[in-house]
C-alpha cells in the first residue's frame, strides 16, 4: 500500500477582524499516524482545528480528507470526529447514551449499536459503565469515554483539542501514554494541539511547532529536539540555554562567537546567510554542558561561569549559574558524581560545539 | 444553650412573616372555600352538608364546557408561548453579546412595566374594527371595509401569549445561558443535523426551564381574567368567568366556591402530569 495521506490542507488562511489567525499554513498527515500542533497559546491552533472539523471556514486556502474536498461539507458530514477541550459529554445522556448517540445519526440498528457500544468502552478500559452519568465518573474515565464516543464512529481523523489539560499531572502523564497506545490500537489518524511540549513529543509522530499562525517547523519530535530550525522552536521545545554574541568567524558548520563578556564561544551554524560582525544567539541545551573539573574533551568549547544555587529535581536536577551575564542552567550527572558546589564557586561550563545551535538574533 | 434558644428565636423571627402569608393568604381562605363549596344553601338560615354545587357543574353543560374549554385554550397559548419564546430565548442567551443582550431584555421586560390593562387596551387599539391594523389594511386596499379582528379566540390567544411571554423567556435564557457552546458543537461534529441536535442536545439540556416556564405560563393563563374578558367575544367565555358572576353578579358562593376549587384541582391535575410527561421534579424546576 503506499502512503496516502488522510489530511492534507494546502495554503490554508483564516482572517479575523484585524488579524491573521492562521496564515498560510499546509500540512500533510499521513494515514494512521499521530500528528501534533504545538504552540503558545493564542498561536491560532485552535482555530486551526476548527477548521479541520468545520466549525470555521478558511477564507482560503483547500483541505482535502483522503483526497476529497471538504471546505464546504457541514461538520455534521465531515468522516471527523473531535475530542473537545472540555469534552463536552452530553450531561442528559448516559455514558452509552452519549457513546450510541453517534451511531444512531449512522443509521445503524439498535442490538448492533450495544454490541458496538459494548466493545469500544472495552477496548478503552471502562468495562460495565454504559449505564453511568458522565457526571458519576472521574476526570480520567471521562476522557475515555469522550475518546470512544468518537472512535465507535471509525473516523478517518480524529481531532483532540488538549483534552489532558484538565486532568492532574499524575494522571495527565498516564493518560499520554495511553492516549498514544490507543492510537496504536485504533489505527485512526490522530490530530492533537497542545501548548504542552512534554504531550507533542511522547505521543506524537510528527509534530508541526506553531507560532503566529504559521508553522516553525513539522519534523519527528526527536528532529525537532535536536535539529530545531528556528530559534523559536529552540527556545520552545525542551530546555535551551541562550547567549547571545557577535559573530566573529566561521570555519565550515562551526561559527566562532564573542560573547557580551568577551568570551569566545563555538557552536554549530543552523541558518543561512549569516555574516561576520552580525549578532546571533547560541542555543545549548541543559544536558550537553558539561561541568569542568572533569576531563575536558580538548575539541570542546566553554565559558567561565558562576554557581548560583544546585537545583536537586532527581534525574532533572540542574546547576543554575551565572555566565556572560546572563543565567544557564547545566544538567548534573545523573551518577552524582558532580563535585559538591558551593554557592560563587567559580565553573567551566563546556560543550562539544557541534551540540549547539547559532541562530540569527532575533530582534 | 443561650446561643441556642436565640438563634432559634431569630429563625422564628424570621419565618413568622412567611409562615403568615403562607397561613392567612393561601391556606386558610383555600380551607374555607373548600368548606363553602360542599355546604348547600336550603333556606335563608339553614345549611347542609352536599354535593349539589359540583352536581350543578356537571349537569349543567355550559360550566362544564367553558371548563374544558378553558383547560385546552391554556394549555395551547402555553405551548404557542414556548414555540415563540425559544427562538427569543436562543438568541438573548447564545447569539446576543454586551449591550444588544441587555437591551433585548430588557424589550422583553417594557410591557410589563404598564399594567395588564393597559396592556389588553393596546391590543384592542389595534385590532379593533376602527383600530390600527383595520385601517392600514383598508388603505392598502387589502380589505373593502373594516375588519373586526377582536372578540374572538384568536385576539385572546394573541392577548394571553403577550401577556405570558417574559416568563417563558427568562426561565428559558437562564438555562441555556449555562449551555456550553461545545456541547452544541459536539452534537453536529457526531453526526448530528439541526433537529436532531435541537431534540437530542439543546432540548434536553432546556428541559427545566421549559417545563419551569410552561407551570408558570400556564397558571397565569388558566387564572387570567381580564384578556379574555376584554378581548373575547360572547363565546369566548373563560372559567374565571364564572366564578366571578358566581361571587359577584348572583351572589352564590357556594357555587363559586366549587368552581374556584374545580379550578384549583384543573391546574394541579395538568401541572402534575406536565412534570410526569418531562420526566422532571417541582424541586429541580424551581431550583
Amino acid at each position: 500500500m503506499t502512503s496516502h495521506s488522510d489530511l492534507s490542507c494546502t495554503g490554508l488562511v483564516r482572517r479575523f477582524s484585524g488579524h491573521t489567525a492562521v496564515d498560510h499554513v499546509s500540512l500533510d498527515v499521513p494515514a494512521g499516524t499521530f500528528f501534533s500542533i504545538l504552540g503558545p497559546s493564542g498561536c491560532g491552533k485552535t482555530t486551526l482545528l476548527r477548521l479541520l472539523a468545520g466549525f470555521d471556514k478558511p477564507d482560503e486556502g483547500d483541505i482535502h480528507i483522503r483526497g476529497q474536498r471538504m471546505n464546504d461539507v457541514p461538520p455534521n458530514h465531515r468522516p471527523v470526529n473531535m475530542v473537545f477541550q472540555h469534552l463536552a459529554l452530553f450531561p442528559t445522556m448516559s455514558v452509552g447514551e452519549n457513546i450510541g448517540y453517534g451511531l444512531k445519526r449512522q443509521k445503524v440498528p439498535a442490538a448492533e449499536r450495544q454490541k458496538r457500544i459494548v466493545q469500544v468502552l472495552e477496548q478503552v478500559g471502562l468495562p460495565d459503565l454504559a449505564g453511568r452519568n458522565p457526571q458519576q465518573l472521574s476526570g480520567g474515565q471521562r476522557q475515555r469515554v469522550a475518546l470512544a464516543r468518537c472512535l465507535v464512529l471509525k473516523p478517518t481523523l480524529l481531532l483532540l483539542d488538549e483534552p489532558l489539560g484538565a486532568l492532574d499531572l499524575k494522571l495527565r502523564e498516564q493518560m499520554k501514554v495511553e492516549l498514544k497506545h490507543l492510537q496504536k490500537a485504533f489505527g485512526t489518524t490522530f490530530v492533537y494541539i497542545t501548548h504542552d511540549q512534554s504531550e507533542a513529543m511522547v505521543m506524537s509522530d510528527q509534530v508541526a511547532v506553531m507560532r503566529n499562525g504559521r508553522f516553525d517547523q513539522v519534523a519527528p519530535p526527536e528532529v525537532l529536539y535536536r535539529q530545531p530550525e528556528t530559534p523559536f522552536v529552540a527556545g520552545f521545545v525542551g530546555d535551551n540555554n541562550r547567549l547571545r554574541g557577535d559573530l566573529v568567524s566561521v570555519e565550515g558548520e562551526l561559527a566562532d562567537i564573542r560573547l557580551d563578556d568577551g568570551s569566545r564561544v563555538r557552536g554549530r551554524i543552523a541558518c543561512e546567510g549569516l555574516e561576520p560582525g552580525s549578532r546571533v544567539d547560541l542555543f545549548v541545551r541543559p544536558e550537553s554542558l558539561v561541568l569542568a573539573g572533569e576531563a575536558i574533551n580538548p575539541g570542546y568549547t566553554g565559558m567561565d561561569a558562576r554557581i548560583r544555587t544546585t537545583l536537586f529535581d532527581g534525574a532533572n536536577s540542574r546547576v543554575e549559574a551565572e555566565a556572560a551575564g546572563q543565567t544557564v542552567y547545566a544538567r548534573l550527572p545523573q551518577d552524582g558524581s558532580a563535585p559538591r558546589l558551593g554557592e560563587n564557586a567559580a565553573v567551566r561550563l563546556a560543550w562539544d560545539p557541534i551540540l549547539a545551535r547559532v541562530f540569527e538574533a532575533a530582534t | 444553650m443561650m446561643k441556642d434558644s436565640a438563634s432559634r428565636l431569630s429563625l422564628w423571627l424570621l419565618l413568622t412573616p412567611f409562615l403568615l402569608w403562607i397561613l392567612l393568604l393561601v391556606l386558610v381562605p383555600h380551607l374555607q372555600m373548600l368548606r363553602v363549596s360542599f355546604q348547600v344553601r336550603e333556606s335563608w338560615d339553614t345549611l347542609v352538608w352536599g354535593f349539589d354545587q359540583y352536581q350543578n357543574f356537571f349537569t349543567e353543560s355550559y360550566y362544564w364546557r367553558t371548563f374544558v374549554r378553558t383547560g385546552v385554550m391554556s394549555l395551547f397559548t402555553t405551548f404557542l408561548t414556548l414555540i415563540i419564546a425559544f427562538p427569543i430565548a436562543w438568541y438573548i442567551a447564545r447569539l446576543a453579546r454586551g449591550r444588544a443582550r441587555g437591551l433585548l431584555f430588557l424589550a422583553c421586560l417594557i410591557p410589563f412595566w404598564a399594567s395588564e390593562l393597559v396592556r389588553t387596551y393596546g391590543w384592542m387599539i389595534l385590532l379593533r374594527e376602527s383600530g390600527l391594523i383595520s385601517s392600514w389594511l383598508q388603505l392598502l386596499g387589502l380589505a373593502d371595509a373594516p375588519v373586526e379582528m377582536l372578540y374572538n379566540d384568536v385576539a385572546v390567544i394573541i392577548g394571553l401569549v403577550y401577556n405570558g411571554l417574559l416568563f417563558m423567556v427568562v426561565p428559558l435564557v437562564t438555562t441555556l445561558d449555562g449551555m456550553d457552546e461545545n456541547l452544541v458543537e459536539a452534537g453536529y461534529d457526531l453526526g448530528g443535523g439541526h433537529l436532531t441536535v435541537m431534540r437530542e442536545v439543546v432540548v434536553p439540556w432546556a428541559m427545566p426551564g421549559i417545563v419551569s416556564g410552561c407551570i408558570v405560563v400556564f397558571m397565569l393563563t388558566l387564572g387570567s381574567y381580564l384578556t379574555p374578558i376584554l378581548m373575547g367575544g360572547k363565546d369566548s367565555a373563560w372559567f374565571t368567568q364564572q366564578i366571578f358572576t358566581q361571587f359577584i353578579t348572583r351572589f352564590n358562593w357556594e357555587q363559586g366556591a366549587a368552581l374556584g376549587v374545580l379550578l384549583l384541582f384543573l391546574s394541579s391535575v395538568i401541572v402534575w402530569i406536565g412534570l410526569r410527561l418531562s420526566g422532571q421534579s417541582l424541586r429541580k424546576v424551581m431550583g
